[in-house]
């Protein structure tokens, strides 16, 4: 077959390779950091020269800086309550550097650093400790009646804490693997049409039809970056969101 | 059966849970439209439930895709 001399390599673009020379690779300094670096280094700067005009009319950076802050410390009071305004920095912190993430994926020669489970998990884990940790402060032992919703009838508790405490506990699991699962699948979904291209371009049975054929997965893939620009930001949105949707657990229980 | 052919058709079979996530999809945003078209105004609050649902439906169709990869890659 003619295909097999161009395999698909879908997994080959989520390898991590040690950069910045033999100074990274003698500490084990990936890509994945140095992307990390970049995004964290960008987020400070958004902030930094968004904030510093405060021009009553804002310019474009400063508005993508409103924009953001305001829009995750709305979404913080409406889904925590007051209590939120507390935990807005956590929120806002988490969802730039997945957004940033995400975003800085999408660049040619650029690496995900949240196509990596455990960047992901490491997140979610966070979450997942502050939220029990913020529940057991403010409540105290009180939080173990999370588990036994009231009104419930008491001949069911057999059944409804073990399945109360499965569902808490696959928490950081759903949170990492949704993010980590989406990036994974955009990227492989480009790898494979950007090997269409190749192959049929390449193809010899179909010859100058195939260079025009490959207009087809050529189009695919630029739509294709359209949507992942879309999941991207929603992403994003969810991982804050659901942050939020937790913590509002915590803080009032039910 | 050779091992190529069944990793074939075990990812196959892996991304049938796909059918069911479309159905859940298609239900999420049907409601959305409904609900935005009878009551206009309530459309921002609706419309970020309806985004999160989505998002939570989504998560089942990769975890089946995950699984498909890994039979197909690993």
């Amino acid at each position: 077959m003619a295909a097999e001399e161009h395999a698909i390599d879908a997994l080959g673009q989520f390898k991590l390779t040690t950069a910045l020379g033999p100074l990274g690779a003698s500490v084990n300094f990936t890509q994945s950091n140095l992307m990390m670096l970049i995004s964290g280094l960008l987020i400070l700067g958004l902030m930094y020269f968004g904030a510093r005009p405060q021009a009553v009319v804002p310019g474009r950076l400063q508005a993508l800086a409103e924009m953001a802050y305001e829009g995750i410390r709305k979404m913080c009071i409406d889904q925590i309550g007051e209590e939120g305004k507390a935990f807005f920095p956590f929120v806002f912190t988490l969802f730039m550097f997945v957004l940033i993430g995400n975003l800085l994926g999408l660049l040619p020669f650029s690496f995900t650093y949240t196509s990596h489970i455990a960047v992901t998990l490491a997140l979610a884990m966070t979450v997942i400790v502050l939220v029990t940790v913020v529940a057991l402060r403010i409540h105290g032992l009180h939080f173990f009646s999370y588990f036994f919703p009231t009104g419930a009838p008491k001949l069911l508790a057999p059944i409804i804490i073990p399945v109360e405490i499965i569902s808490y506990l696959s928490r950081p699991v759903s949170l990492s693997i949704r993010l980590f699962a989406n990036m994974v699948a955009g990227h492989v979904m480009f790898e494979v049409f950007a090997s269409f291209i190749l192959m049929m371009a390449a193809s010899h049975a179909l010859g100058s039809f195939g260079v025009v054929g490959a207009v087809g997965p050529m189009v695919l893939n630029v739509l294709l970056m359209g949507f992942e620009l879309l999941v991207a930001f929603l992403q994003a949105y969810v991982f804050a969101i659901l942050t939020c949707i937790y913590l509002h657990d915590a803080v009032h229980l039910h | 059966m050779d091992v190529a052919a069944a990793k074939a058709l075990g990812a196959g079979i892996a991304v049938i849970a796909l059918a069911g996530v479309g159905i859940g999809i298609g239900n999420i945003f049907s409601a959305l439209v409904t609900s935005v078209a009878r009551n206009p105004s309530a459309r921002d609050q609706v419309f970020g439930l309806g985004i999160l649902g989505f998002a939570l439906t989504e998560a089942v169709a990769l975890f089946a895709l995950l699984i498909a990869f890994l039979i197909l890659f690993t």
